[in-house]
Order: structure tokens, then C-alpha cells, then sequence
């Protein structure tokens, strides 16, 4: 992939993220910041549709421009042909396995299993 | 080893009723040689006229000759005297010692450049990477082949990349670059400016080639816009303006 159309993503990811974590800190404010953490509401926050989307989405969004952010960090610390290889299979990696790990959550709480 | 001598009367190029002198500091370093650099100081009389190239020059004639220094115009126009001058990357020849502020001037090798001997570096990567970005107009015909036997440019056009052309590839702005710093791979203000000035040139045709050159992993998005390659430019360059316009091609906010 092309390192200008990495790089859209990358903003792109950034911007999205600022709007929805908005979002989600607009609604831990509804029913009062200490009452929405407790573990009913996360329970019910985490069978509401709409709003697991949005979670996986934030969870997306940041993953991706997370883990982008330090392959550009990783580059400009140390360059070479294996090296550079290893940190960008490596970054994609390791955003699979956070997604994975995240998404993790949402789906055993919908299978019951929490 | 730190030597302090002061110039002999009959032997100064500066005359020594000069009322006002200054120590300087000459880093020496040859890397066959010496595991680390050492300071050589020297007590050297100057006027508000004289330049920290001259006051070297005059180190050379009278106390170390064996000072490598690379210099050639005198007049900024080569752009070969570039040198750390109290920390900050300058042209020998263009910065005045009583422009400095200071009774103790320290010159160093540019950063970011490997080191030949003292105060000479190896320009080796800067041209390798200005000739990578293909700095010369790229069209299928030429000027001599041209009914109006040249390629006419409007005013408004030349203004778009004209401070561009005034690039002397010094190496100033590379020595500044804070991502040059680590990233040795990384293309440069200097070669993406010169980039820029062909891409913004109305007569070149070569726009997707070069674009296609600078977007790669240790290309244009590297550059973390710090500013400091604009702020050294002793020709006025602004090479932080032209890689965000670079950027604005890539990004598809300029045609």
C-alpha cells in the first residue's frame, strides 16, 4: 500500500475516533459519570446495538491509527530491510490481536457468558 | 588537547588594532584516526566585518594549517562552508562574528552528515538524494525542438516555485532536520523542496513521477513540519512550505 494512501487512513482514522469518543463521553454523562460505569450499565451498554457498534468502531479506529502511529515511531528509530519489515507485519499484528482481544468482551457478554 | 595562541603582528590577516577579539573553538576529528572529536581554541582578533570563514582561514595561515575546512566563493553562493556556528547550522562565509554575540564562536561539522575530516562532511547522500527526486524538467520535447525555441512562463507562474530554484544544496536544512537526525533513510527537506520547485514548475510534466518517488515509508511523511530547515535556509528557502504542498498534491487538496 502506498504510504499517502496509509497516511489518509491515518488521519482519517484520527478524525473519526475524536468524534465518536465524544460521543462516548456525551454518554457517560446521561445518567450521571459514576452511575454509567456501573456494571449493570456496562452490561446493558455492551447489549445495546447501536451503541456496540459504535464501541467497535472506536476500538477500530484507534487500533489502527495506534499501532500505524508506532510503525512511524519504530521507522524513524531504526532503519534496514528486516527491521522494517518486521515492525510493519508487526504492527498489523498486533492491531488484529487488540481488535481481537476488545471485541472479545462485547461477545461473551452477548453469548452470556458474563 | 586544547591549544590558545594569539596571532603575531606582522603575520595577522586581521589587523591586530582591532580592539576586539574572540576565542575560537575548531572541533577536529578525523574519524581514520581519532576515537572521539577534541576542541582546538584560538585566540583570534576580528572586525565587525569579518566573517567566522575568514577567522578560520586565518587559524590555517598562522597556527594549524591541518584544519580541514571546505570553502570555495565566500559569497554564499557555493554552498559549501556549512558548519554548526555556536550550535546552529550557518554558511562560514555569510555569518559575521560580531553578528554572533559572543566572545567564544565553536565551530563544528554539520549534523547529520558523515564526517571527512573537521570541519568537512561527506555530501555523498544529500546529492544522491537530490538527484533521486529527478531535479530537471521531465517533457517529451525539448526547447530546441520548440517553434518558439523556449518555454515561456508567465509571471505568476515563475513566482509559484521561483524561491525554490534559489536552493545552493548546502545541506543546511538537512543538518537542521530533526527526523534526519534518526532516520538516516529519510529523502530531506532539502531534495523534497527541490521537488516541489519542479512540480510547481508549469513547463515539467513529471509530476506523477516524482510525487510516486517522495511517497514511500521514508519519504514526505516523515517529516514532522518542526520548521528549523526553514529557519537555517541562507538563501531564504522555505523547504516546510513546499513539502506542505507536496502534501497537498499527495493528498488531493492541490492539482
Amino acid at each position: 500500500m502506498k504510504e499517502s494512501t496509509i497516511m489518509k487512513i491515518h488521519y482519517g482514522t484520527a478524525l473519526a475516533s475524536v468524534g465518536l469518543v465524544a460521543v462516548h463521553i456525551l454518554m457517560r454523562l446521561t445518567t450521571g459519570f459514576a452511575d454509567s460505569l456501573s456494571y449493570e450499565n456496562v452490561l446493558a451498554n455492551y447489549r445495546s446495538v447501536p451503541y456496540v457498534i459504535m464501541l467497535e468502531l472506536i476500538l477500530i479506529l484507534l487500533a489502527v491509527h495506534g499501532f500505524n502511529g508506532l510503525r512511524v515511531i519504530l521507522l524513524e528509530l531504526k532503519q534496514g530491510r528486516v527491521y522494517e519489515k518486521a515492525v510493519s507485519y508487526g504492527s498489523i499484528v498486533g492491531m488484529i490481536a487488540l481488535i481481537g482481544y476488545g471485541s472479545r468482551t462485547i461477545i461473551m457478554t452477548n453469548m452470556g457468558m458474563v | 588537547m586544547a591549544q590558545v595562541s594569539s596571532i603575531a603582528d606582522e603575520q595577522a590577516s586581521t589587523p591586530l588594532s582591532s580592539p576586539k577579539s574572540i576565542l575560537l573553538r575548531i572541533s577536529k576529528f578525523n574519524p581514520k584516526l581519532d576515537e572521539s572529536s577534541k576542541f582546538m581554541e584560538f585566540t583570534v582578533p576580528y572586525q565587525k566585518w569579518t566573517t567566522v570563514l575568514e577567522a578560520i582561514l586565518d587559524v590555517k595561515k598562522h597556527f594549524d594549517h591541518s584544519v580541514a575546512v571546505r570553502y570555495s566563493c565566500r559569497q554564499a553562493t557555493c554552498g559549501s562552508c556549512g558548519m554548526m556556528i555556536n550550535g546552529k547550522p550557518k554558511l562560514a562565509c555569510f555569518t559575521k562574528i560580531s553578528e554572533l554575540d559572543s566572545d567564544v564562536v565553536t565551530v563544528e561539522p554539520m549534523n547529520n552528515f558523515p564526517v571527512i575530516r573537521d570541519l568537512t562532511v561527506g555530501f555523498e547522500k544529500l546529492f544522491a538524494k537530490h538527484q533521486k527526486i529527478q531535479p530537471y524538467l521531465i517533457r517529451d520535447d525539448s526547447e530546441l525542438e520548440s517553434d518558439e525555441r523556449e518555454f515561456l512562463q508567465s509571471p505568476e507562474e515563475v513566482e509559484q516555485y521561483i524561491q525554490f530554484a534559489n536552493c545552493i544544496k548546502c545541506g543546511l536544512c538537512n543538518s537542521a532536520c530533526p527526523t534526519m537526525a534518526t532516520d538516516s533513510s529519510f529523502v530531506g527537506p532539502q531534495a523534497l523542496a527541490q521537488a516541489y520547485r519542479y512540480v510547481a514548475d508549469s513547463r515539467d510534466k513529471g509530476k506523477d513521477t516524482r510525487l510516486n518517488i517522495i511517497d514511500e515509508s521514508h519519504g514526505i511523511w516523515r517529516c514532522h513540519f518542526a520548521g528549523s530547515c526553514s529557519q537555517v535556509c541562507p538563501k531564504g528557502v522555505d523547504p516546510a512550505m513546499g513539502i506542505q504542498f507536496l502534501r497537498g498534491y499527495l493528498l488531493g487538496f492541490r492539482s
